[in-house]
């Protein structure tokens, strides 16, 4: 199932303004993977390029290369659509599709690519969202709009949505930013439970939690304003929060920055 | 140790000072007593005066209501109030003006088109019925306008749908903005020049009169309509939506066929139907291109036909008792039918709009 990332030399655009430059990592399977940053210095840029939602954006274009397994994400003969089914992703504000009930939305993904058998559709859909630990507060109304869960719920639904289509790897994109704590620590949880199955890479503004859920971390900064993003260290998340190699990390992450 | 009460003597308290929160105010009732006090004086006058016209009498009281307002809010209460209860007014007296016509046309439509609007009227046609005299129906009309709205609904929705898709979802630089420049330009076109269009290409190819050239004229009025109203219901859609179905490994299409277009569905009917409400009056493409008829005549491709604003037209131009009524009762089944139409919509907007609720 999961897969490992390799990531070098990577460089996004915004028409011609450069967000990131030159990016070079390793992103180990079955593990957590936090990015984190100042506003604005890359991260969501670097991975939506994971899975090519990066060039969805008009005028978003990349160079460079990255590896799924040996396998070039940006090869000439590779389909984004295809990319995108193997690297799942949630993002920061929850969007289930609103015309859709919370059974349509988790089928969703199978539903529009046209990959199921009819039979297995209700146990996949059990099975993703027992995954994502809705299950229990969801069975019972599984054919009523998913708008109408809460924020927290929203999300998990998100996320249950993103695992139903079994992808390799699942990015999250600040997943927690709009959820009280209760529901932050849900889906924590629910972070660790699905690492044993899945690559796991989330950007985070909330540095306990980075130091929570991952296993490696990786600190992101500007060079200067106006300059392009670059990854400054990544390390395993105990060395980067207990000793940092690099001074600007250990500024970062103490508070004392800038 | 020995416990001395000290005796504080009460300080006197300060005379309250004028609160800074509540003040007088009018009663609930202060703006109706207004609008009667208005009234009153405006009628009054314009009796007085020995003014004819009931307008002048409705004008002045509607002046006397707005200065009423502000004045008297301005002495009783204060100058933010008295503004506040100025902007009302108008506000109010900006409806009346506008509804007023509007119940004018429908009670005068109503109770004129009443006469001999019935079973059989709206199953006859006026074949052998000459335009002076009594008798005959509106059932051919009806059928033309059914049968040319349709065809012109059926060729303008999806033209008009894919234009809207390919501006909003695909459309960037020098094309889109050339299309977007045309959709304005046709939204101008007025209907006797978009009938005169079709005219020349009838007698270039020598094709004869039919219910089917009137729609294809029809047709270029309702197109931009459709493009214009369904490109802002898309431009609604969140981004976020998009992105999620994309992010599913959702190709474009099946993520603009399956989420967008749902999404947006209830406001896309609401357009439509605006634009076939807006085509069904339209008299002068029918005149030039479907050159109206007695008969029924059921097939668009071939023959002349009628339709219910030609109908009317026709029958004014009779200049009888018995063809001024019909005119009226035509009236009626044209305004009943736009309205249906737009209810239609309203309840097929309801039904698809996106569900909230638990």
């Amino acid at each position: 199932m999961a897969k490992r990332i390799d990531v070098s030399g990577l460089t996004a655009y915004y028409g011609a303004h450069k967000a990131i430059e030159d990016i070079s990592m390793t992103v180990e399977p079955r593990s957590v993977t936090a990015f984190i940053g100042p506003s604005g210095c890359g991260k969501s840029t670097f991975l939506r390029t994971l899975n090519r939602m990066h060039e969805v954006t008009p005028g978003g274009r990349v160079e460079g290369k990255v590896l799924l397994d040996d396998e070039d994400l940006y090869g000439s003969d590779v389909d984004p659509v295809g990319v995108r089914r193997t690297v799942g992703m949630v993002f920061q504000r929850p969007n289930p599709f609103p015309t859709m009930s919370i059974f349509d939305n988790v089928a969703a993904g199978l539903r529009l690519n046209g990959s199921y058998k009819k039979n297995q559709l209700t146990d996949i859909v059990e099975k993703s969202l027992r995954s994502a630990n809705l299950w229990n507060e969801v069975k019972d109304r599984l054919n009523k709009p998913g708008s109408g869960l809460s924020g927290g719920q929203q999300q998990r639904l998100c996320i249950a949505r993103a695992i139903a289509v079994e992808p390799e790897v699942l990015l999250m994109d600040e997943p927690c930013s709009a959820l009280d704590p209760i529901s932050t620590l849900a889906i924590e949880d629910l972070i660790s439970e699905l690492k044993e199955r899945f690559t796991i890479v989330i950007v985070t503004h909330n540095m306990q939690q980075a130091a929570r859920v991952s296993d490696r971390t990786a600190f992101f900064n500007l060079a200067a304003v106006g300059q392009p993003g670059r990854l400054v260290e990544i390390d395993e998340t105990e060395r980067i929060f207990a000793n940092p190699s690099v001074q600007a990390t250990e500024d970062y992450i103490s508070g004392r920055f800038g | 140790m020995s416990q001395t009460a000290v005796q504080v003597p009460p300080t006197p308290s300060p005379p309250t000072p004028p609160s800074t929160l509540s003040g007088r105010s009018l009663p609930r009732w202060a703006p109706l007593g207004f609008a009667a006090a208005a009234i009153a004086l405006g009628c009054g006058l314009g009796a007085v005066a020995g003014w004819h016209s009931k307008t002048q009498w409705g004008l002045l009281s509607a002046l006397f209501f707005v200065l009423i307002s502000y004045t008297v809010t301005s002495t009783v209460e204060n100058k933010r109030q008295a503004k506040d209860r100025l902007a009302t007014s108008v506000v109010w007296v900006c409806f009346i003006l506008a509804v007023v016509p509007l119940f004018s046309l429908i009670w005068v439509t109503v109770s004129r088109g009443l006469k001999v609007l019935d079973g059989y009227f709206l199953t006859h046609s006026m074949a052998g019925v000459p335009g002076f005299e009594t008798g005959g129906g509106v059932y051919h009309a009806i059928i033309g306008t059914l049968e040319q709205v349709g065809l012109a609904t059926v060729i303008s929705v999806p033209i008009g749908l894919l234009t809207a898709i390919y501006l909003v979802e695909y459309g960037r630089g020098a094309l889109a903005k050339a299309v977007t420049f045309f959709v304005d330009v046709m939204t101008g076109i007025p209907s006797i020049v978009a009938g005169l269009f079709l005219l020349s290409i009838m007698l270039m190819f020598e094709l004869s009169p039919s219910g089917l050239m009137g729609a294809l004229a029809l047709a270029i009025l309702m197109i931009p309509v459709v493009v214009r109203s369904t490109e802002e219901m898309l431009k609604l859609v969140p981004n976020e939506l998009r992105e999620a179905s994309l992010a599913l490994g959702v190709p474009k299409w099946r993520t603009i066929l399956k989420v967008v277009i749902p999404t947006a569905l209830g406001g896309i009917t609401t357009g439509v139907m605006l634009a076939v409400a807006r085509i069904a009056g339209e008299t002068a493409p029918i005149m030039l291109l479907v050159f109206g008829s007695q008969l029924i005549n059921a097939n668009p491709f071939e023959g002349a036909q009628s339709s219910l604003p030609f109908y009317i037209w026709e029958q004014y131009r009779v200049g009888s008792e018995a063809s001024y009524d019909r005119a009226w009762a035509a009236a009626l089944v044209l305004i009943a039918f736009v309205m249906l139409l737009n209810l239609v919509a309203r309840g097929i907007a309801r039904w698809k709009a996106p569900k909230t609720g638990r």
